[in-house]
C-alpha cells in the first residue's frame, strides 16, 4: 500500500535495508556501527558500504517509480534501516530543461537540476535528513554543525521536526540572510572568530567534550555524506534511466562532487542504469580554489587556503575533505575543476535568471560559469546531455548581486511612469 | 613541556590520556618524542617517515601547513592539537 501524500516518506513493504556497515575507505577495515568516521587503524575516513547483490534483487524501476518523490525513493542505498515516517519533505527537485541558456552557453542539451527548492533552499537537507535520522538512533539530542550557511539553516529546521536542539557553528563574518535564516528556524548561532576551515577544526575539537551532540558534518560524516548521492540517483531517473555526459557541480569540500559520481556508479552496479562515462566538472571560486589550481597546475598535492577570499562563501573550504578525491575523478573523466572569478559568477547568477528563470546564490553562479569555461576548454561538447547541479537559492546570497545605490521612489503619476520607463528603456 | 592533545581515536593508544606532555622545541620534535615514548602512534600516524595525510596538527589555533610545517617552534605555552584530516589529506 502507498501512502502518496508527497511528504510523506512512508515507502511501500517492498523495502528491505541495503546497507551494509561502515568501512575505511582507505584501508577497508571495518567499523564497528556508531556516530564514527576515522579508521582506528589507519586514521582514514569512513565509509557506508552497500549489499548490492541484494539490492540488485529487490530494486527496479518500477518498484522506484510506486513510491512517493522524495528523498527515500533510493532508501536501500541510504545508510539506515528503515525510511523514517517523518521529516522535511525534501527531495525529488526539478530537473528542469534550460533550452535558453544552453543556446548562450554552446549546447543543445542541457538541463538544471534545481536543488534550490528544497525546504531550507538548498541541497543539505537532503545529506542533514539521514544525519538527524541516524542521530536519533544513537540517542542524540542535539544537532550541530560547522556550516558556511546552507548547512546551518538545514540542521536547524530539521532538528526542528525531529525534536531535537540545534546548535550551528559558522565564520562570524557570514551573510546576515543566512544568519538570520538559521536562527529564524531555531538554531542558536555560534558566530567563531576564523574562516570556515577554523570553525571545523573547533567542531572536531567539540564532539570529544560536547556528550549527545551529533555534529553531522563530523561524527556522523559517513551517513551524512551519503545523501548527496541522491541528487544523482534523481537525476538518473528523471532523465529516463540513464547517466548524463557531463554533470557541473560547485566544490567546497568536494563532497557532493565525489558522491553524484558515486551515485551514478551504484545505479549501475545494482542495474538501474547501463555504466557510462560521464565526466564530471567542478567549479570553485578562484579567491578559493586549492582543487582548482592543482588540476590547473596538474599537480598530485592541494594546497590548502589559509584566507579564502571570495563572494562565494558556501565555498570558502580553504582545506576541503574529498579535495584529493575530486581532482581524481575530474582527471579519471576527462572533466575538469574551473577557476571562476567572482565577477563572472555574478554575470552567470543572472544569465540563469534571466534566461531561465531560476535565482541561485552565488555557488550556483559558479557553477554556471564553471560550465561556460568547460565549453570553452573543449572538455564539453555542443551535443553533450549536460546536467548542471544548483545547490542553492540565491535569496541567500542577494547582497552578491545587488548593485547600485537604492532606486529612486516614482511619483503615482502616469507621466512620471511614462518617464521612468523610456529611461529604462522599456516603453 | 609542550602539551599535545590527543583525540579519542587514539587514546587507546596512550592508556586514555587526553592530554600528553613532551619536549621539543618544534613540531616535529614534539612528535618524535612522543613516538619514542608511544611506538604504536608512529605506526598510526606515519608512513615512510611522512606523517600520514589523513593527520592535521594545529599549533593552538593555526594549522602547521600554513606556518612552518614541523619545523613550526614552540612555545612553552603552547598546545600541539592532532585532529583526524577527515578525509584526504593534502596528499
Amino acid at each position: 500500500m502507498t501512502i502518496v501524500a508527497p511528504n510523506a516518506p512512508t515507502i511501500t513493504p517492498s523495502f528491505v535495508p541495503g546497507f551494509a556497515g561502515l568501512r575505511c575507505a582507505a584501508c577497508g577495515t571495518p567499523a564497528p556501527h556508531g556516530p564514527r568516521f576515522v579508521c582506528d587503524r589507519c586514521f582514514g575516513p569512513l565509509e557506508a558500504t552497500y549489499d548490492y547483490a541484494g539490492i540488485a534483487e529487490s530494486l527496479s524501476h518500477e518498484t522506484i517509480a510506486e513510491r512517493p518523490r522524495a528523498l527515500w525513493r533510493y532508501a536501500e542505498l541510504l545508510p539506515i534501516e528503515e525510511p523514517p515516517a517523518d521529516g522535511l519533505a525534501v527531495g525529488y527537485s526539478p530537473l528542469v530543461s534550460a533550452p535558453r541558456l544552453a543556446v548562450r552557453l554552446g549546447l543543445r542539451h542541457l538541463w538544471i537540476k534545481d536543488d534550490s527548492r528544497n525546504p531550507t533552499l538548498s541541497f543539505k537537507d537532503r545529506n542533514v535528513a539521514i544525519a538527524a535520522d541516524r542521530a536519533r538512533q544513537f540517542g542524540f539530542h542535539t544537532l550541530a554543525c560547522a556550516s558556511t550557511g546552507n548547512l546551518a539553516a538545514s540542521v536547524a529546521a530539521t532538528a526542528a521536526v525531529n525534536g531535537m536542539r540545534a546548535v550551528v557553528l559558522v565564520p562570524a563574518d557570514l551573510e546576515p540572510a543566512k544568519i538570520a535564516q538559521a536562527e529564524a528556524l531555531g538554531a542558536r548561532v555560534a558566530r567563531i572568530d576564523g574562516p570556515y576551515d577554523v570553525v571545523n577544526r573547533l567542531c572536531l575539537e567539540l564532539t570529544d567534550d560536547f556528550d549527545g551532540w551529533a555534529v553531522v558534518n563530523v561524527n556522523l560524516r559517513p551517513f551524512y555524506s551519503e545523501g548527496s548521492k541522491t541528487v544523482a540517483f534523481e537525476i538518473a531517473e528523471q532523465l529516463n534511466w540513464q547517466a548524463p555526459d557531463v554533470v557541473i557541480a560547485p566544490i567546497a569540500s568536494g563532497s557532493l562532487y565525489t558522491k553524484l559520481r558515486r551515485g551514478f556508479d551504484e545505479f549501475a552496479s545494482v542495474g538501474l542504469i547501463e555504466a557510462s562515462p560521464t565526466r564530471y566538472v567542478g567549479g570553485q571560486p578562484a579567491g578559493c580554489a586549492p582543487v582548482a589550481t592543482a588540476f590547473a597546475t596538474d599537480s598530485d598535492t592541494i594546497n590548502p587556503v589559509s584566507r579564502p577570499d571570495t563572494i562565494v562563501r558556501s565555498l570558502a573550504i580553504g582545506s576541503p575533505a574529498d579535495g584529493l578525491r575530486s581532482l581524481a575523478l575530474a582527471r579519471a573523466t576527462g572533466g575538469s575543476i574551473e577557476a571562476v572569478e567572482d565577477v563572472d559568477t555574478i554575470a552567470a547568477i543572472r544569465l540563469l535568471a534571466e534566461t531561465e528563470g531560476i535565482l541561485t546564490e552565488t555557488a550556483g553562479g559558479v557553477t554556471i560559469a564553471a560550465l561556460r569555461s568547460a565549453v570553452e576548454r573543449g572538455v564539453v561538447g555542443t551535443d553533450d546531455e549536460v546536467v548542471a547541479v544548483i545547490t542553492g537559492n540565491g535569496l541567500k546570497t542577494l547582497d552578491a548581486i545587488v548593485d547600485g545605490p537604492a532606486r529612486d521612489v516614482i511619483e503615482p503619476s502616469l507621466d512620471a511612469f511614462a518617464a521612468w520607463a523610456a529611461h529604462e528603456g522599456v516603453s | 613541556m609542550i602539551k599535545v592533545r590527543i583525540p579519542p581515536v587514539l587514546r587507546d593508544v596512550v592508556d586514555g590520556a587526553r592530554q600528553l606532555e613532551v619536549e621539543g622545541a618544534t613540531v616535529g620534535e614534539a612528535l618524535d618524542a612522543l613516538f619514542a615514548r608511544f611506538p604504536v602512534l608512529r605506526e598510526r600516524l606515519t608512513t615512510d617517515g611522512q606523517l600520514s595525510a589523513f593527520v592535521n596538527v594545529y599549533v593552538n589555533a593555526d594549522d602547521v601547513r600554513h606556518r612552518e610545517g614541523l619545523a613550526t617552534a614552540l612555545g612553552a605555552t603552547d598546545t600541539v592539537i592532532l585532529l583526524p584530516a577527515m578525509a584526504g589529506g593534502s596528499r
